[in-house]
């Protein structure tokens, strides 16, 4: 892992308007970067906007306002073709549901290569249907597989088929939607597993979003929290589950049953009201940095309250 | 009979009519429930454990055929019973709740009508007395400001809302035995936390006997006393929490119980991978269901399926592994130091 940053989200906005007056704040002001070949975790309850965020950054919408850099470049708003191009072929998303997610009526050849095909990856057809073939091997599919529907194969291989879709095109990114949630328990470690080594063997880029936070916690380098559009903890994966310092995160980390009947049976789950925080005009809470790395969204009094409890501890 | 068994299930064997042929859905399935106590039925989806609640509820579809078994509810056995019979248990006697909340409830009819309509269906009560103790549920489950909310319409309420209205419904007519089909699968996480403890709530208050069928250990964890596990139409293995997690015998819990990160893996160790998928229940395999995808299976497993073999009094578990001839493989592991873990992780705390 290097320094360089891949990707970078600056004071990101989407607004959703319903009607004429409401305006819903998906994503509200969020900044964070992700270093090349890291995994970076996007966590939250649903509804928080990191389904969004994702989309947003892959144009798939257009954002409200805020900058997201990609490669070094500026990819929100209006791009040459050839930007464009660049910029879906390198940056690719895998989405939660695999069923949803496939076109029925085309086989697994034409779902692979569809991508590559609009991007103009390859000379000819042979060389495209070879690499195509290597992207099966690669994700644990057979070449017999290329000529099948989605509808013949089960809910793990479909995602399989979902992820060399979105490695054929070579990405230096791949934006990962709950790649797992749609998933039964022996097949999510399955997933999880083949994700983990693609990560290794092709150093690829991961943004990972999703709600289970012991995954993401296995997962990831680093992991943000989410709460109703806004980062409110980011930092390395083992800070933000040893020394929480956001009280959503608290409560978030205290809400997750742990499979150890003894432990969890006497566990409390701390409660999180947002009105607790007691914001007006006069106490707006911004990004402070609480240790190296580590950043919490808090007011000026709260952050200096967590600060001097993170000492004690 | 067991004066202290609320629900046994003996030997139900069960199998779907379908265009492609007959889908063996339970085979043999054997379980009790005490009075009192929180069972959870784990499995993953496919493997039964829905369609074992709906054969005790009686709520099979049509091409549901029941070959062989008894269901005794209180010693009597439901299964030839008539539809009639068995509505004054189901409801009065036996509740449910399901997996999402906002298809149980009707769109169109008002939660407080709905809550009542339980009791004035099973005449409990007159309407007034009925919207009476409407009131008191909807506090008892924690509603704030009942009384506004009464006249409120399903899609005001937010999803944990609405989970605590069904279960509201549910208790409505203090049923004895509450099944719960993973309730809090549709549910955030904080919202999963508050559901669970308002059903352990009320399950104390009202000594309930509450069957919980869930895929998330974690969930298990958190609320069973004793667990069954299920996979390809039957109990694999059954035991108390403790037997379950810390001391598991069958290779299908060892990989269900390894195969997900807990918050103590680290990001090094790999996961314990359950090669392929499940077995076609239209023709089940010959020998053990689980053989194929089973790294420690034997010659035998392929041949003859395994009976119970008795691990204590409250543990058994459906694998050849326990035989006495058979060798001695033990935990795998990287679940034994996951579980010597977490078993210091419970002294320290």
């Amino acid at each position: 892992m290097t320094d360089d940053k891949i990707l970078e989200v600056n004071h990101l906005c989407k607004y959703f308007s319903s009607g004429k007056k409401s305006v819903m704040k998906a994503v509200d002001d969020v900044s964070f970067f992700v270093k090349r070949g890291e995994t970076f975790g996007l966590v939250g309850e649903s509804g928080c906007g990191k389904t969004t965020t994702g989309r947003t950054i892959i144009r798939l919408y257009k954002p409200t306002s805020g900058e997201v850099i990609f490669n070094g470049k500026r990819i929100d708003g209006r791009l040459s073709k050839e930007d464009s191009r660049a910029v879906t072929s390198k940056m690719q998303m895998i989405f939660q549901d695999p069923i949803a997610s496939l076109n029925p009526r085309m086989t697994v050849e034409e779902i692979i290569c569809e991508g590559a095909k609009i991007n103009k990856l390859f000379p000819d057809k042979e060389s495209m249907r070879k690499r195509m073939y290597e992207m099966l091997d690669l994700v644990g599919l057979t070449r017999e597989h290329a000529t099948r529907y989605p509808h013949e194969f089960s809910g793990g291989q479909r995602q399989r088929i979902g992820i060399a879709r979105a490695l054929i095109t070579q990405p230096d990114m791949i934006i990962a939607d709950e790649p797992i949630s749609a998933l039964d328990v022996s097949i999510q470690a399955q997933v999880l597993n083949l994700l983990n080594d693609l990560r290794k063997d092709l150093g690829l880029t991961i943004l990972f979003i999703a709600h289970d936070l012991s995954v993401v916690k296995y997962f990831s380098d680093r992991v943000a929290v989410m709460n109703r559009g806004r980062i409110v903890e980011l930092s390395s994966a083992s800070q933000v589950y040893d020394h929480p310092v956001h009280p959503y995160t608290k409560s978030l980390l205290s809400a997750i049953p742990i499979p150890n009947p003894r432990v969890e049976k006497q566990r409390k789950r701390v409660d999180y009201d947002p009105g607790m925080h007691g914001y007006d005009a006069s106490n707006q809470p911004s990004m402070y940095e609480i240790e190296p790395g580590h950043f919490v969204f808090l007011s000026e009094k709260e952050f200096a309250d967590a600060k001097k409890q993170l000492a004690a501890q | 009979m067991d004066e202290n068994r609320i629900l046994e299930v003996k030997n139900l064997n069960l199998h779907f009519k379908t265009y492609s042929g007959n889908v063996q859905a339970i085979r043999g399935v054997d379980f009790h429930l005490n009075r009192g106590e929180t069972l959870a039925i784990v499995g993953e989806s496919g493997s039964g454990k829905s369609v074992t609640i709906k054969a005790v509820t009686k709520l099979l579809p049509d091409n549901a055929v029941i070959d062989s078994g008894e269901i005794l509810y209180e010693g009597q056995d439901i299964l030839p019973m008539d539809d009639k019979k068995f509505s004054h248990l189901r409801g009065n006697d036996i509740s449910l709740i399901f997996q999402d909340p906002l298809s149980s409830l009707d769109p169109v009819m008002k939660i407080g009508k709905q809550i009542m309509e339980a009791i004035l269906i099973k005449k409990q009560g007159t309407k007034r007395e009925a919207a009476a103790k409407a009131l008191e549920l909807m506090r008892a489950v924690g509603i704030p400001e009942p009384e506004k909310r009464f006249n409120e319409y399903p899609f005001q309420f937010s999803g944990g809302m609405r989970q605590r209205i069904v279960i509201a419904i549910a208790l409505a007519c203090n049923p004895k035995l509450l099944i719960c089909d993973e309730p809090t699968t549709a549910l955030d996480v904080t919202i999963q936390s508050q559901i669970l403890d308002l059903i352990k709530d009320m399950q104390r208050e009202r000594d309930l006997s509450v069957i919980f069928i869930t895929h998330d250990l974690g969930v298990v964890a958190n609320v069973a006393d004793r667990v069954c596990v299920m996979y390809a139409g039957k109990i694999v293995e059954v035991g108390t929490v403790e037997d379950i997690f810390y001391d598991p015998r069958h290779p299908y819990t060892w990989s269900l119980l390894a195969s997900m990160p807990s918050l103590n893996t680290s990001s090094e160790d790999k996961l314990m991978v359950i090669p392929g998928s499940q077995p076609n229940m239209l023709v089940p395999p010959k020998g053990d269901a689980f053989a194929a995808r089973n790294r420690y299976a034997m010659k035998i497993d392929f041949e003859r399926e395994p009976p119970m073999f008795r691990i204590s009094d409250t543990h058994y578990a459906a694998t050849w592994l326990e035989h006495p001839d058979a060798p001695k493989i033990g935990i795998p592991a990287l679940l034994r130091h996951r579980i010597d873990e977490q078993l210091r992780e419970e002294a320290t705390s």
